[in-house]
């Protein structure tokens, strides 16, 4: 019988809005789930899964937790592989410096690089 | 092949349900296996047993129950995402002290662990309704 690998490449891509759904929590659940089983994680920011990245986010004027805070616990998790797509910061006229965490800024060439290097991709 | 499914969305609200059932009864029927349906976010509302469809709908919980029974196929509902829509087996039930509780056999309240673990032993994981 050929046994399961124990380890391999889990790739996140956040593509909602922090708000207004419930999806970019729930996916950010994911991503520590997988941490936490000693998975190797990938973490790609782009479409509005930028604006999860909005510094100074002020969730509690909607009754929410705030997910840029949230964000803070990647690095805990040992999650170090953080991309953001830069067009999409452009489109929504955020800066690359002003970001809630650190994330290494990449082009769709290199996203579509990340994807064929996955061997689980999610999205929520 | 192994799979693993992923279902986010509820049923009757999109496609989703019913694309997941169909293509896991499809991949039963090419000779494939099904390491673990896991049913997270909305998606937990398909192991609700108090869903009941009109005669004239095809009613999705039911269907999914029996094929996972049928095929004897490991089912997890994410514990996080189901209790707070209101999907709960006997303990929780307990634990929360609530009167009734309505998880759908076979699928069982774990965590996202489960998820991760069922990827793991599969050689691909299929998601619907993300």
């Amino acid at each position: 019988m050929d046994t399961a690998p124990v380890q391999k490449q889990f790739t996140f891509l956040a593509r909602r809005s922090p708000y207004g759904s419930g999806h970019a929590r729930a996916m950010l659940d994911m991503v520590l789930a997988t941490a936490v089983f000693d998975q190797k994680v990938t973490l790609i920011f782009l479409d509005d899964g930028v604006l999860q990245l909005q510094r100074n986010q002020a969730a509690a004027g909607i009754g929410a937790k705030d997910l840029g805070a949230a964000l803070g616990v990647l690095p805990l998790y040992d999650i170090q592989q953080i991309f953001v797509d830069g067009q999409s910061l452009q489109l929504r006229g955020m800066s690359p410096q002003e970001l809630a965490i650190p994330a290494t800024v990449c082009d769709s060439a290199r996203i579509s690089q990340l994807l064929h290097e996955s061997d689980v991709v999610f999205t929520l | 092949m192994k799979f693993t499914i992923v279902l986010h969305a509820a049923p009757y609200t999109s496609q989703a349900s019913l694309s997941a059932l169909r293509f896991a009864q499809a991949s039963l029927a090419a000779g494939h296996e099904i390491v673990r349906v896991f049913f997270y976010y909305d998606g937990v509302h398909n192991t609700n047993e108090f869903s009941a469809a009109p005669q004239d709908e095809l009613d999705l919980v039911e269907a999914w129950s029996t094929l996972l029974q049928e095929h004897g196929i490991d089912a997890v509902t994410c514990v996080s995402s189901s209790i707070k829509r209101g999907i709960i087996d006997t303990r929780e039930a307990r634990r929360h002290d609530r009167q009734g509780h309505n998880l759908r056999a076979p699928a069982v309240l774990s965590g996202l662990g489960q998820l991760v673990d069922a990827s793991l032993a599969s050689d691909r994981t299929i998601s619907f309704g993300a």
